[in-house]
């Protein structure tokens, strides 16, 4: 097992990507980190021209972008480029006596330079485990069909879209998006529609089957460590308040009820940091556990970032609940991703089967 | 020094002292003089002055030649708490005393603290120390108290002691901290039966108990400080160990689950899974918590994981028992044992959710962890504190 702490070069790229998302707003936070930065190109290989680190560093991303409740497509690229990764490289999970995909390959220098946002088509509320939709049906090189709820698609270049059949790329000026008015207001969703669209077929169904599975269990790990980020706002943003907010003639945070409840946040918040740490270095290594670490992750973090905020808004008081304060952009930003790649309810469900833990 | 030197010496040892054929006791003794007991002591007292990573190849070295151990899980009072206190505050003398028996097992220790009206208020003790002649002559100290929860002291030689030496002073400053022959006249151990009807504890009756000032620890009144040293090894021996998946109470309920296919439900299942999660979740909070002080880094999440383990102990073995239904109804035993350790895994369901019930009380109560990481880690103000500069005889009490 990789170490569960963090890297110098990982606390490097922290403070880097803190930065460049603490610019103030107006300026393109999102050009500043894929190509500023590199984010784009941090998983892919150094061959198309990735910068060869791995999900890990990735995952630091995820909880800098979590921290800021970032509306960057973090999570749309991470999806994406794992699901071109999957198809240009195999994967030790997957059975990779299928052919590589050529077109994966082609694409793969553009979205690591981070010139290509390349984002999967997939309902950001996907469960673990889910098979391939059927919802877009591939006819030659032309895909109909829609889908609900996709994340950070608007911004896109290349569409990568599974179908049961094989692994498609799409221009993105080639489908039609309608956004859909989300829960949470940082992370914009929208329904897409391909209606005889053009597409370049990456690979076969199995192809696309290994890139579903491979994106989903990456994407997974890599949510963690943004729900991490939320929580760890959401917790020190609380405990700064209460040491100043003043009743009774008294900081509320020295009444023990309040401190009680962020000393078991913290705690909460501990267990959340090394759980997304080892999910994260388990994607990165294609380890054998990756599934149980990905859904662990999803099961205990998403829960914890959920609680974080919730405690936030709560112990802000009235301007907690009010559009004065930030608590409300984090709140949304932990429901909507605790729903986001499949609730606890069914990681946990997914656990029991992998852990032979069946349910009856 | 490299792992391959270190693990060079205990072969060399090893090859002079065949674990077969020396007796138990002799190959304990040896492998303290020859510095491989504990390496993170000083030399000549039974370490090499390595650091506490290098130890775990020390042991698994040992262990992996079939040699006798010290049975570490009987006499952890002894190493976690009493050991680092003597050789961080005790005399030449006194570490050459009781260092090496205390490291054999030859002498037993325990912890006489706690008192009934001192629990998680510690520094509010009243047990007396006051100066007297003994009966050779000498200088030292008449002791006289009550303390309780007190682990192995049916089996003890010694205890570290706290006692009151100033009444007169606010209550942190009148304390000293004393070594005490549990041998000594006026010493009085009694069982004190649990909620699962064995006796790990005893409580100690202490009726004009002499002890030499030879046997103080640190300074008179110092006995608070010194006493930091003890408290802050506790918590450490408590959440230490590396684990694999499913060791502890979540491996029996696992076990369960799967040998017993009759007992499972779609309501259970779910239950079943967040216990599964959280116990994965601190298990691995644990793992990089030894990582961290591995690195050297400040491990403030000692006290996390002990919250946690409690917690998590006391929800699966809950569980547990309703898992199971009517055999939940039943129960092992309910003779007064006197374990020397808890055995989680060979006693039954019913004792392992009356046994939990400790987790969250022993060691610091889980409401003392939310105040110290509230205040020590989140920074957060101190609970008014009415005790702070009245004499500890003035306290309300």
């Amino acid at each position: 097992m990789s170490t569960l702490l963090y890297s110098d070069v990982e606390e490097d790229l922290r403070a880097s990507v803190r930065q460049a998302l603490d610019r103030p707003a107006g300026g393109d936070a999102w050009r500043a980190l894929a190509t500023g930065i590199g984010c784009a190109g941090l998983a892919v290989p150094e061959e198309f021209g990735g910068a060869g680190a791995s999900w890990r560093e990735a995952a630091v991303v995820a909880e800098e972008v979590g921290r800021a409740a970032a509306p960057v497509p973090w999570l749309g690229s991470v999806l994406g480029t794992a699901a071109l990764t999957t198809a240009a490289v195999g994967t030790a999970a997957v059975d990779t006596a299928a052919p590589l995909s050529a077109g994966a390959r082609d694409l793969l220098p553009a979205v690591a330079s981070g010139d290509l946002l390349a984002v999967l088509v997939l309902p950001l509320s996907t469960p673990p485990g889910a098979p391939v939709p059927a919802t877009v049906r591939a006819d030659g090189h032309a895909l109909t069909g829609s889908v609900t709820t996709v994340a950070d698609a608007q911004g896109a270049g290349v569409l990568i879209v599974p179908t049961p059949d094989g692994l498609y790329a799409v221009d993105a000026a080639h489908a039609e998006q309608t956004p859909v008015t989300a829960l949470d207001q940082t992370r914009p969703l929208s329904t897409v529609t391909f209606s005889s669209a053009q597409a370049t077929r990456l690979g076969d169904g199995a192809m696309a089957g290994a890139a579903w599975a491979a994106a989903l269990r990456i994407g997974a790990a890599v949510l963690a460590g943004e729900q991490l980020g939320v929580a760890e706002w959401c917790l020190s943003s609380t405990v700064d308040y209460v040491k100043t907010r003043y009743q009774f003639a008294r900081p509320v945070g020295s009444f023990q009820a309040v401190k009680h409840r962020l000393a078991q946040l913290w705690v909460d918040v501990t267990q959340a940091r090394a759980v997304a740490r080892y999910a994260a270095g388990c994607v990165a290594d294609d380890d054998p556990d990756a599934a149980v670490a990905a859904s662990l992750a999803q099961a205990h973090c998403g829960p914890v970032a959920v609680r974080a905020a919730e405690e936030c808004v709560q112990l802000h008081g009235g301007i907690g609940f009010t559009w004065e304060h930030r608590a409300h952009w984090y709140l949304k930003r932990a429901k909507a991703a605790a729903i986001a790649l499949g609730t606890a309810t069914q990681h946990r469900a997914a656990l029991g089967d992998l852990v032979s833990l069946p349910p009856n | 020094m490299q792992t391959d030197e270190l693990t060079g010496r205990v072969r060399e040892f090893l090859a002079a002292h065949d674990p077969a054929g020396t007796q138990r006791l002799d190959f304990l003794r040896a492998r303290f003089d020859a510095g491989l007991a504990w390496v993170s002591f000083p030399v000549g007292l039974g370490g090499l002055g390595l650091s506490r990573a290098a130890q775990p190849a020390v042991d698994a070295a040992f262990a992996a030649a079939g040699a006798p151990d010290n049975d570490p899980l009987s006499i952890g009072i002894g190493l976690g708490m009493a050991a680092p206190t003597i050789l961080r505050h005790g005399t030449d003398e006194q570490r050459q005393r009781w260092l090496r028996p205390l490291w054999t097992g030859e002498e037993v220790w325990c912890q006489l603290f706690s008192e009934p009206g001192a629990g998680s208020d510690l520094a509010a003790l009243g047990t007396r120390a006051v100066r007297g002649t003994g009966p050779d002559g000498t200088d030292g100290w008449i002791v006289n108290g009550q303390k309780v929860w007190t682990s192995m002291a049916h089996q003890a030689r010694w205890a570290i002691l706290l006692a009151r030496t100033d009444p007169d002073l606010p209550k942190h400053q009148g304390i000293t901290y004393f070594v005490c022959d549990l041998t000594h006249p006026g010493v009085d151990v009694r069982p004190l039966r649990q909620i699962t009807g064995e006796a790990e504890f005893n409580e100690v009756f202490l009726t004009d108990v002499w002890i030499p000032d030879g046997y103080r620890l640190g300074g008179v009144g110092e006995g608070w400080r010194v006493a930091q040293t003890t408290l802050m090894n506790e918590r450490v021996a408590i959440g230490g160990g590396a684990v694999p998946r499913e060791a502890g109470m979540i491996g029996a309920l696992s076990r369960t689950w799967r040998e017993r296919p009759e007992l499972r439900g779609p309501g259970t299942h779910d239950a079943l899974m967040k216990l599964w999660v959280a116990a994965e979740a601190g298990r691995l909070a644990a793992t990089r918590l030894r990582e961290q002080l591995a690195a050297g880094q400040p491990g403030a999440e000692g006290s996390a994981v002990k919250y946690a383990f409690a917690r998590l102990n006391q929800e699966v073995s809950g569980f547990e028992l309703e898992l199971l239904g009517a055999d939940g109804l039943t129960y092992d035993d309910w003779t007064m044992r006197r374990p020397s350790h808890v055995d989680w895994e060979n006693r039954s369901p019913g004792y392992r959710y009356l046994r939990a019930k400790g987790n969250s009380i022993e060691g610091g109560t889980s409401e003392i962890l939310c105040n110290i990481i509230a205040e020590r880690v989140l920074g957060l103000p101190p609970e008014p504190r009415a005790d702070k500069d009245v004499a500890w005889k003035d306290l309300p009490r």
